[in-house]
């Protein structure tokens, strides 16, 4: 038998992961409970629950009704802010092997670029002292704009484009923009964030959805719409890897529904050069492993060496 | 993997079942429990009933799609277990109630298994289960049908009190004990949504005290002053 190596490798600029499985924000908290059930060196990375500048309770209400092949959340981004991320996660981070990526949101255009800054001038004494925690931003853009009367940031290119020129001004990070599939042109917005410097966009985040409890005649949720994930948004998630990465010549990280290792080659097929797993998580608590080894199996099986002999190949 | 040992109907909508396994849950605890596949997405939230040599038990109600498929589920089929998770009820001292609304009653047998003295307060709105079973631990049972149960309860004869049951009780629980002496510690087992039940999805997050608290890692097991209930 002749042993050859699979080629799992994905990269954005400088940053290589190890596969192309990566954990999706806000599924995975900052990794620890997930990495007391299996061992995280064996994911392509992991970005963490979104954080901003300050901390955020979060919504109250419900924050989940599952749907026929998928969930609504309306966790509302809580967390515990940045400074208390770098002090309390970042330790944990630091030990890790795997490609660590912090999640940005933010709510005025101020907020991103302080919260970047902070993140940047951490990761600079970090680097210095030979303990980086962090190797990328996801700036997530589909927040509330509290000036455009709460509209997200994702929705209109023009609006975006000063929030991602602005961060990429403050960091030295690799950048990379989550886009919202509510985007009026998802392409548009993908050649606007390579327009202004970003090494890479990951899309979709979650589809705007709503249920109504037709009992008490209300939403089921207190802030009216929530975000829909999981398989039941696949095939829309893949339409629009699929036009961003006709359009854009940066890396894509691909996401939405991902249940399978067939379902990351579809990504890869459609031109993204990673993947990101949220929902399924719930789903297989060993998801991560799993899928990355599938990935494995699925290549052996079809003697495909490395990824870029299928990606973008539709 | 876990082996289903039996599930029977205890009472319209409600099954006990048993599935094998070595486990060490404390009472209070739960597992997120699927007997499917991939849909319905998410496991079910199911505290521990007892705890036996054979495997875990839980008591449950049909509320949705998800229990409707485990109530249909037989002896020799698999379900998959996470858990146990969370941290269950803390270590009792002096006189002890246990007071459980409807389903709520679930955790309070094995936490009542355990107990030297414990007195049992059962509450349910339409028909009476697993009566017997609780009687069977010779503690003193009270069982309410259609009432409220927590009048029965005088919170100041107390050093320990347990509660689960729907929201309204837990809330009423939270009154009745900043009316009372304050003698008790006044815990209530929360039964919140959850998608991963192990602390990183923050779905099931409840507000307290001194800022959010996760149902699922830092609960179900609360302080009834610590919890804001909407």
């Amino acid at each position: 038998m002749i042993e050859t190596t699979l080629d799992t490798v994905c990269r954005i600029g400088k940053v290589a992961f190890k596969n192309p499985v990566v954990m999706a924000s806000g599924t995975f908290g900052f990794g620890k409970e997930y990495g007391k059930l299996y061992d995280l060196s064996k994911l392509g990375g992991i970005s963490g629950k979104g954080v901003t500048l300050h901390p955020r309770p979060g919504n109250p209400g419900i924050r989940v009704y599952e749907t026929p092949s998928g969930m609504l959340n309306s966790v509302g981004l809580e967390n515990p802010g940045i400074r208390a991320f770098l002090d309390e996660e970042c330790a944990f981070w630091e030990r890790l092997d795997t490609v660590r990526i912090v999640n940005l949101g933010g709510g005025t255009v101020q907020d991103y670029v302080e919260g970047a800054r902070l993140i940047d001038e951490d990761s600079t004494v970090r680097e210095r002292e030979g303990r980086q925690a962090v190797d990328m931003i996801e700036l997530n853009i589909s927040c509330p704009n509290v000036k455009a009367g709460g509209m997200a940031y994702g929705i209109k290119t023009s609006v975006a484009r000063e929030v991602v020129r602005e961060v990429r001004a403050a960091t030295s990070l690799p950048l990379m923009v989550k886009l919202s599939p509510n985007a009026e042109d998802i392409a548009d917005m993908a050649q606007m964030c390579e327009e202004e410097g970003a090494e890479a966009v990951s899309l979709i985040n979650t589809l705007s959805g709503m249920k109504i409890d037709v009992r008490r005649r209300r939403s089921v949720f207190d802030n009216l719409y929530a975000g829909l994930s999981g398989p039941a948004v696949k095939p829309v998630a893949l339409r629009m890897v699929h036009q961003v990465c006709k359009r854009v010549g940066i890396p894509v990280v691909g996401m939405g529904g991902i249940s399978c290792a067939e379902d990351i080659i579809e990504f890869i097929m459609a031109g993204a050069e990673a993947v990101q797993v949220g929902t399924y998580n719930f789903v297989n608590w060993q998801a991560g492993a799993e899928l990355a080894a599938g990935v494995e199996r699925f290549m052996a099986e079809e003697g495909i060496r490395s990824l870029d002999e299928i990606r973008g190949i539709l | 993997m876990a082996t289903i040992i039996s599930n029977r109907r205890v009472a319209e909508g409600i099954y006990v079942m048993h599935a094998k396994g070595r486990f060490e849950a404390k009472a209070g605890q739960f597992f997120m429990v699927r007997g499917w596949e991939n849909y319905p997405l998410l496991s079910r939230p199911l505290s521990v009933y007892d705890q036996d040599e054979q495997g875990v038990k839980f008591l449950y109600k049909v509320a949705g799609e998800g229990t409707e498929r485990l109530a249909r589920m037989k002896a020799g089929d698999e379900v998959t277990l996470l858990g146990p998770l969370g941290n269950g009820f803390p270590a009792v001292h002096g006189r002890t109630a246990l007071v459980g609304g409807g389903i709520g009653i679930a955790p309070l047998y094995y936490t009542a298994r355990q107990l030297e003295q414990a007195d049992l307060y059962l509450g349910f709105s339409a028909e009476v289960y697993e009566e017997h079973e609780f009687r069977s631990l010779r503690h003193p049972v009270e069982i309410d049908l259609g009432g409220i149960v927590l009048d029965r309860v005088d919170f100041d004869a107390y050093d320990t009190i347990f509660v689960c049951g729907p929201e309204p009780m837990l809330r009423a629980a939270q009154m009745k004990s900043a009316m009372s002496s304050g003698r008790a510690n006044v815990y209530v087992s929360l039964e919140n949504r959850m998608a991963c039940g192990i602390g990183a999805c923050l779905v099931c997050s409840v507000g307290c005290e001194n800022g959010r608290k996760k149902a699922c890692s830092d609960g179900p097991v609360f302080r009834a002053e610590e919890v804001v209930l909407a």
